[in-house]
């Protein structure tokens, strides 16, 4: 009996998804991910949407374990379905959603199976802008840029250096192409194929995907012992 | 029964006292832990040269032991390493790195090379085979141009345009991969490095406290002891040290020390 009950816990990841980075700007949310699944250190799926619409008012970026942020989809669709059937001129907005995820994420770990996904959820509710994580220890707040893995490491110190209120859609896509560049030179799991969204007042819109310029003609990198023989 | 013949250790580490260690701690005695200097430490090739930089934050576990230590070590008068890992370590490593590299120039007569220094660190470090726990940035100007190297405690070598060592290298490395660009001049790559620095110091927990800067360009070096001051003390007493109210000060006498030797000045050897 128990032997069947322990199959049944989440011991480790298997498809997973690398980074998120997503920053707030003047009309709204910008999220950026790549659109890779790796299976271990294979790159086996390139055409995954890590970031989804919840709702009318929030967007739903995940890294991690592919297979629970699909889970995660299926208990939002159920959260928003019962949502709609009020029929009150009332919807969730995002705090409202990224309550509801810490509490699924939280419960989870404390069954000792948890969603293996760090979670960016993001949107505009009546011109108020949020942006908030969780985690699948179910730490969470809430903050004006976040980004999960190895984004922490490496997206978020450009972040804290050049983030400022009101920036334009250009400028915030520039800085988070930045960031992405930057985990597509040193994130092994990175792959460049970029997915950018986009969540204001008006609604979401969820770009084509595009790949990042990369420069690789620093002449030290090319001949990098000249001067020293025999070194590497 | 033969007497066995107990041979002399050939060098390296001795691993006798592991169990007796092993057997300690199982019965409850915590072994001491090391001062180890969780750093950012950086390095950028530029027209003229080299430019290294570091923090100056030491840690022992969670706490600060050294608010202002030196990372940026002398191996010669046109080379120096920046360290990151046991303070212990580092230190020793390029100290004897550095003397070794001294008797060298005697023997040739010749100013020491950037790989000479890369390869004896590299020699003794795999020796070891990664229990010196030392992660270097070694850069200089020699006869055969500027170099910039990375050491791995395990042995392995780099070289590389620019390159970030210890737990604040992650941001370093963002500030340096956004920003890097061929033949910076001496300003715009010192504000580089700078800036790399403050990166690992305000978003790294083991980097802190002050930027130490040392540029090395052909027949010249600058070394720019606490370049940057970011943290400045906020709250300082403005009253200063009292006595307490009981102790009354009777007499004051300040006796400067005499010299008997006179010494003189010769070839300082750095630290």
């Amino acid at each position: 009996m128990d032997g069947v009950a322990e199959s049944q816990r989440t011991l480790y990841p298997y498809v997973t998804g690398s980074s998120v980075v997503a920053i707030k700007y003047k009309d709204g949310i910008l999220m950026a991910a790549d659109m890779g699944g790796s299976y271990g250190s294979t790159l086996r799926y390139k055409s995954v949407e890590r970031i989804k619409p919840v709702g009318k008012h929030s967007l739903l970026g995940a890294s991690g374990e592919i297979s629970d942020f699909q889970e995660i989809l299926r208990y939002l669709d159920e959260l928003i379905l019962y949502d709609n059937m009020w029929d009150d001129g009332n919807s969730l907005g995002p705090k409202e959603v990224h309550n509801y995820l810490t509490r699924v994420m939280y419960n989870r770990r404390n069954k000792f199976n948890p969603l293996w996904n760090a979670l960016v959820l993001g949107g505009v509710k009546n011109g108020q802008k949020y942006l908030g994580m969780v985690n699948m220890i179910g730490i969470n707040f809430e903050d004006n840029h976040v980004a999960t893995g190895l984004g922490n490491h490496l997206a978020r110190p450009i972040l804290r250096d050049e983030w400022h209120e009101n920036l334009t859609f250009e400028e915030g896509v520039k800085l988070l192409e930045k960031c992405m560049r930057v985990l597509l030179y040193r994130d092994r799991s990175a792959v460049n194929k970029i997915q950018i969204s986009k969540i204001t007042d008006e609604g979401v819109t969820v770009f084509p995907p595009f790949s990042l310029k990369t420069y690789w003609e620093f002449s030290a990198f090319k001949n990098p012992t000249v001067g020293a023989e025999g070194s590497w | 029964m033969s007497p066995s013949l107990d041979l002399p250790a050939k060098g390296g580490f001795s691993f006798d006292l592991c169990r007796r260690n092993a057997m300690l701690e199982n019965k409850g005695l915590k072994a001491p832990t090391f001062l180890k200097t969780g750093t950012t430490i950086v390095g950028l090739v530029f027209q003229d040269g080299v430019i290294l930089g570091a923090d100056t934050r030491a840690t022992e576990g969670p706490i600060v032991a050294d608010k202002n230590c030196e990372k940026i070590h002398y191996m010669a008068p046109n080379i120096y390493c920046c360290g990151a890992g046991t303070a212990a370590d580092t230190e020793a490593v390029t100290d004897m790195v550095s003397s070794q590299l001294q008797l060298h120039r005697y023997h040739t007569g010749r100013e020491s090379r950037v790989v000479t220094a890369l390869t004896l660190l590299k020699k003794h470090l795999f020796n070891y085979q990664g229990h010196v726990s030392a992660a270097l940035v070694l850069g200089g100007v020699d006869i055969t141009g500027p170099h910039l190297h990375t050491i791995y405690p395990h042995g392995s070598t780099d070289t590389l345009p620019f390159a970030t060592m210890g737990s604040g290298s992650l941001a370093a490395m963002s500030v340096f991969e956004s920003k890097y660009k061929e033949s910076l001049n001496r300003d715009e790559g010192i504000k580089l490095v700078v800036e790399a620095i403050c990166a690992g110091i305000f978003n790294d927990l083991g980097s802190g406290s002050n930027v130490d800067v040392c540029v090395i360009t052909k027949g010249h070096k600058e070394y720019l002891r606490n370049h940057l001051l970011p943290n400045p003390r906020t709250y300082v007493n403005p009253r200063g040290f009292e006595f307490p109210k009981k102790i009354e000060v009777l007499l004051t006498k300040i006796t400067p020390l005499k010299e008997k030797v006179e010494v003189i000045e010769g070839d300082a050897m750095e630290e």
